[in-house]
């Protein structure tokens, strides 16, 4: 449906925008001056490993996320089985990443596989979706998946469950810190990106946090040392 | 007075003399306000946050024509179709041409304001097409076939008895007592429409122009759900949303989530920037970009309120508004509600019919103070209330006033005159509200301070001759 709006729109753009607007913001505020990243005024974030993942545990637990430290991958692999039996699970979906595929095949459940042709049907009907992630934000506690980090667009929020496994070296600052992991990794941002910070949440009712709103009901990070 | 503002005064009116509806309001932002303290406190400062924040939005709105090129030419490098739309009516007509072409029968929709502005739902519909709200707040409000009652809290009037009921009785649910089964119930009847439907329409919070992505901001999850698993996927953006680069959402998604929900980042962010690509297995076949003007332009003309065009629909102007608590969401009779409804309305439906909420405030500015853009809200107010009355001027205030200034300038006939008022005062007061009262449209809601028994000329001759 071919039209002339956007020539139209670009137009009338052009012509509002010759009269300037005062910057106003800046008024009262040193923030011309001060040399300072915008970032830099969020809430602080530290810059030891150790405090990052203390502060990324501190915000996931206020988000009802849960954190489970592995000494190594094999440990991992323990706390994901002990993970499927607390929770009954009958099947999971999945995605082959570094960290997850010997694990999750080592749960001798059916596995749906979403990084290869899949039924949305056969993957809404797994217990858990267990995926990897680009990267773990400890200002926020949120945790940042792409098509490729995470098997896709639909493994991290259909599953009732969603199981991430990162490794403690994934730990950024803020989403700043996290935006420069993408493009590192893949240059420029992929076409589907998504920050994770907690498990689906809603307050719509009489504004009383349930959890599970559409989403994952639980959030489970395996977080590995080594 | 135009319909709108005669409605808007009947509305407001029940509402306001609606004790319980106000203490409903009130406790379901009691909480909110304490939260919010407490995520702002964690700031290193929250007042340089605004300012940063106010920065990127200033850049990008002062140079929008650069910025929605750049973002278009982008978002077409991955496969995305954008069209720029110059009101609802050429929007909601493509967006029913694609579902044309498409082949579609059922649309899953995630909350857009943007989307309730051009009233797309009705008009989707119209086209035969059915149409379902998929986040919990405004599918409720739909069931009921009511407006959003606040940007982002669109069901926070309604008691969990009332939802309770509306289940039932739409849904044909068993009774529920509890959020959580209520909640539970809208979870598994969404589902299957997820699973169905063959087209997802979503809204933005913002568009990255240095990298051409959508950013949507939610908590559900059912914005990250009708964003990839139905075959095609619109967004409607409106042209404002832009902002110059990624590093931008650095600052604005927590910032959204704090003003917004008092949260220090919502549940899912999520950056769109193109359909399926080669080497993904999920997520739409095809995406649609919708660039949404619908007179934004011309608030985008006046460059005193240009700011405005800042704002990131948090919602939090409405939070702390003393109007929005008394009156309630519904009264307004807009998208937009609150003090941010109440400056860009004018300048989105016309000045004359909407220059009624402007008046509506009582001017004490906690919205300019908590807004996280720094828009100028309550002077901006004051802008629509001059420029409503320069365009069209009252036509008994000039000679109101030009009697008024004629007897100031006459002390000899003040000198007379003021304790003739005096006199007149007990009469007042004993009609006081009545309709044969001349000051009645004043007096009937408020009082008629009794006159003091000396004027101040005459306390001051007295004081000085006691000297």
């Amino acid at each position: 449906m071919p039209n002339d709006s956007r020539e139209k729109i670009l137009r009338s753009i052009r012509e509002a925008l010759s009269v300037k607007a005062p910057a106003r913001h800046l008024a009262g505020t040193g923030a011309a001056a001060s040399g300072h990243k915008p970032q830099d005024w969020l809430p602080p974030v530290p810059s030891s490993p150790a405090e990052l993942i203390a502060l990324f545990e501190k915000n996931s637990l206020d988000l009802k996320t849960e954190v489970r430290h592995c000494a190594d991958a094999a440990a991992a692999a323990s706390e994901l089985a002990a993970l499927a039996r607390e929770n009954n699970w009958k099947s999971v979906g999945s995605h082959h990443f570094a960290l997850g595929t010997e694990t999750v095949s080592a749960l001798g459940l059916p596995v749906v596989f979403t990084d290869q042709p899949y039924e949305t049907a056969d993957l809404e009907r797994c217990d858990g979706g267990i995926s990897g992630c680009d990267c773990l934000v400890a200002q926020t506690g949120g945790i940042l998946v792409t098509s490729a980090s995470a098997g896709g667009r639909v493994l991290s929020v259909l599953p009732p469950h969603h199981v991430v496994i990162a490794s403690a070296g994934q730990l950024v600052g803020d989403l700043a810190d996290a935006f420069a992991v993408l493009r590192k990794t893949y240059g420029s941002p992929p076409a589907f990106v998504s920050f994770i910070t907690g498990p689906s949440r809603t307050g719509d009712i009489e504004r009383i946090l349930v959890l599970g709103a559409h989403g994952p009901k639980k959030l489970t990070v395996l977080l590995v040392q080594s | 007075m135009s319909t709108e503002s005669a409605q808007f005064h009947r509305d407001a009116d029940r509402l306001t003399h609606d004790l319980r509806h106000r203490a409903w309001i009130q406790k379901a932002l009691g909480g909110y306000y304490v939260k919010r303290d407490e995520q702002k406190a964690k700031y290193t400062d929250w007042q340089q946050a605004r300012a940063a924040a106010a920065a990127a939005k200033y850049e990008a709105v002062n140079h929008l024509d650069k910025y929605l090129v750049e973002l278009t030419d982008k978002l077409a490098a991955r496969g995305t179709k954008v069209f720029w739309a110059a009101d609802g009516a050429e929007a909601a007509e493509y967006i029913a041409s694609v579902a044309r072409d498409a082949g579609v029968k059922r649309i899953i929709k995630s909350k857009t304001m943007t989307g309730e502005e051009i009233h797309l739902p009705q008009a989707l519909e119209k086209a035969g097409l059915e149409v379902v709200e998929s986040d919990l707040g405004e599918f409720i409000v739909q069931l009921r076939g009511e407006p959003p009652y606040h940007i982002v809290f669109p069901s926070m009037h309604l008691t969990r008895g009332e939802i309770d009921g509306t289940f039932q009785k739409k849904l044909g649910s068993a009774h529920a007592d509890t959020p959580e089964e209520l909640t539970m119930i809208a979870r598994g009847v969404m589902r299957q429409k997820y699973c169905e439907a063959d087209m997802g329409i979503s809204g933005a919070n913002f568009a990255v122009a240095e990298t051409g992505h959508i950013s949507i901001t939610e908590n559900e999850g059912n914005a990250r759900l009708s964003t990839s698993l139905p075959k095609v996927l619109v967004s409607i953006v409106g042209i404002e949303k832009v902002v110059p680069k990624l590093d931008d959402l650095a600052v604005l998604l927590p910032m959204l989530a704090t003003a917004g929900a008092a949260q220090n980042m919502t549940c899912y962010n999520t950056l769109l920037g193109g359909p399926r690509q080669p080497g993904e297995t999920d997520g739409p076949r095809e995406f649609h970009v919708v660039l949404l003007d619908n007179r934004r332009t011309a608030l985008l003309a006046d460059a005193e309120q240009r700011d405005a065009l800042h704002c990131i629909r948090c919602g939090a102007c409405l939070n702390v508004c003393p109007i929005f608590k008394n009156i309630g969401g519904h009264s307004y009779g807009t998208t937009y509600q609150g003090p941010i409804g109440s400056v860009i309305t004018p300048h989105l439906r016309g000045l004359q019919s909407w220059k009624h909420l402007s008046f509506s405030s009582s001017l004490c500015g906690a919205c300019a103070e908590t807004c996280p853009v720094k828009i100028d809200l309550h002077h901006h107010l004051l802008q629509n209330r001059r420029n409503a009355i320069e365009q069209k001027p009252v036509w008994w205030e000039k000679p109101i006033f030009a009697g008024f200034a004629w007897f100031m300038r006459r002390p000899r006939l003040y000198r007379f005159a003021a304790p003739l008022l005096r006199l007149t005062a007990p009469v007042l007061h004993a009609i006081r509200g009545k309709d044969i009262d001349p000051l009645s449209m004043w007096t009937r809601t408020r009082d008629l301070p009794a006159p003091p028994s000396q004027s101040f000329k005459e306390y001051w001759r007295d004081r000085n001759a006691k000297r």
